[in-house]
């Protein structure tokens, strides 16, 4: 079937069989291997990406379901000589080990600050109306849908801790 | 997967005979991956206005379409009925959050290892061959409203929240009804493949909330991680209490049955009196007689009988015990 994707600020038509998901579309018909396939079942993370600002998993999301809405994918997030702060941020504090579920880490982390500044509550937070504070566990459990095989938390921690004050000091500025 | 023919619903009066519904599809694809399920054709439901929480009287009106995270952060939920913005919260990931909608978590199938495996018999896949999960793993399986045919759990935190709450169902189709959440799911009995009331071409168009009933509202659920696992059991509480006695008492229990689990003689038994860890230990008595663990679940009887008295004694001011 004939469908439209508006990716990365790009519009793109595309022939694809309906069982296609977002992410087989991504990879295969785009060429955009940045997302990746991890346990193809929305346990990972690793094929997150970005719909309409709010993060998703890409290979539970069917390509014909999505037309018209606006899909980010780590490659729309910034470049390698515009980094996004997160990016820079994952650069600066080691945050991964083989890097393969990093763009989905980062994907979800970049939807995860739009939950927080909207001032969504978590399971992690002690009230559902009172202002929380992004600790460790904020962090741990909004990002429980992105696996990392390397372990490489305790820096995605920080790298996400680090970019979140950053954006704040923005916001502030 | 299997090929299916893919349409687009236009409106709830649009719905192709004979196709499955789908909407955030979380789980859908998973099981369509896996060939647990392969309907022949899909109807995609997502363009539909149905995606509005509003007024209904003194209660609230959600529409099937909204997304579970968006229902977890509304003001009204958040204020009125933290209860089920605590219980959307613990279950799944923020992704999948994004994506699942109030609709089709009601719908959504077990997580029992032997329904996802094809090569096992079961009876909710293939009527009458058989329940492999009885005599095998069985950690998230029942204790209460088994059958020799299924002993399949529910898998969803956010019914047991509406459980407790008296929410109800309201179906579309060609005799629009409103059907209590209680009556809306089933007990396996000898048909472990029928799970809910709705028949072919009906559409869940909304669930609705009661008015308020204010109280200490608490959603614990005790699971294998911290984050991002399946309750092995759960208890949403809703608990008023008026001059030290317990005035109101609701208590919805996941994890342990084919349903979001109630009791109403808990309920009466707890209205009325002081709390206490014996008046507790009655309740849960009461709510676990009929308990029947299947080997490696056993442990869920004194799991519940535990998470029954931490969450009652959290909810009516009692410390947390040592």
């Amino acid at each position: 079937m004939q469908i439209t994707l508006h990716l990365n600020g790009t519009s793109h038509h595309l022939d694809v069989d309906p069982r296609t998901t977002l992410l087989d579309a991504l990879r295969h018909h785009l060429g955009l291997t940045g997302t990746k396939k991890g346990c193809d079942h929305g346990q990972c993370g690793a094929c997150t990406v970005l719909m309409d600002g709010r993060r998703i998993n890409s290979c539970l999301t069917l390509a014909c379901m999505v037309e018209d809405r606006d899909i980010t994918t780590i490659e729309g997030l910034g470049t390698p000589g515009n980094l996004s702060p997160l990016q820079q941020q994952f650069l600066d504090h080691d945050g991964y080990q083989c890097g393969y579920c990093t763009p989905g880490q980062i994907c979800s982390a970049t939807g995860m600050l739009e939950e927080i500044a909207a001032g969504w509550p978590s399971h992690a937070s002690d009230s559902l109306d009172a202002p929380f504070d992004l600790t460790h566990a904020e962090i741990a459990e909004r990002m429980s849908g992105n696996l990392c095989r390397c372990a490489a938390y305790s820096n995605i921690v920080a790298a996400i801790r680090q970019a979140a004050q950053e954006t704040r000091h923005e916001d502030a500025a | 997967m299997k090929e299916f023919a893919f349409h687009r619903a236009a409106s709830v009066a649009d719905l192709p005979s004979g196709a499955t519904i789908i909407a955030g599809g979380t789980n859908l694809l998973d099981l369509m991956k896996l060939e647990v399920m392969a309907p022949e054709a899909l109807v995609d439901i997502t363009r539909l206005d149905l995606d509005r929480i509003e007024p209904d009287g003194d209660g609230l009106r959600i529409g099937a379409l909204v997304r579970n995270s968006d229902l977890a952060a509304h003001p009204t939920i958040r204020r009125h009925y933290p209860v089920l913005s605590r219980a959307l919260l613990a279950g799944a990931s923020g992704q999948l959050r994004n994506m699942a909608t109030t609709g089709g978590n009601l719908m959504q199938r077990t997580r029992c290892p032997y329904f996802y495996d094809r090569r096992m018999p079961c009876n909710k896949r293939e009527p009458g061959a058989g329940c492999s999960a009885i005599g095998g793993v069985t950690r998230n399986h029942a204790i209460l409203g088994a059958s020799e045919h299924c002993i399949a759990t529910y898998p969803g935190d956010m019914a047991v929240a509406l459980r407790a709450l008296d929410a109800v169902v309201e179906i579309d189709g060609p005799s629009p009804r409103r059907v209590p959440l209680a009556d809306f799911h089933l007990l396996p009995g000898d048909t472990p493949h029928v799970e809910t009331v709705l028949q072919p071409g009906e559409i869940i168009t909304a669930v609705i909330l009661p008015a308020p009933v204010g109280g200490q509202q608490r959603y614990r659920k005790v699971r294998d991680r911290a984050s991002y696992a399946f309750a092995l059991v759960s208890v949403a509480a809703i608990i008023g209490m008026d001059g030290g006695r317990i005035s109101h008492a609701a208590l919805a229990f996941g994890g342990v049955a084919h349903k979001p689990w109630r009791n109403p003689e808990i309920e009466k038994l707890l209205t009325g009196q002081e709390p206490s860890d014996a008046l507790f230990a009655e309740a849960a008595e009461i709510l676990l007689q009929p308990a029947q663990g299947h080997g490696e679940n056993q442990f869920k009887i004194p799991l519940l009988r535990r998470t029954l008295n931490a969450t009652l004694r959290d909810t009516t001011g009692m410390e947390a015990q040592a």
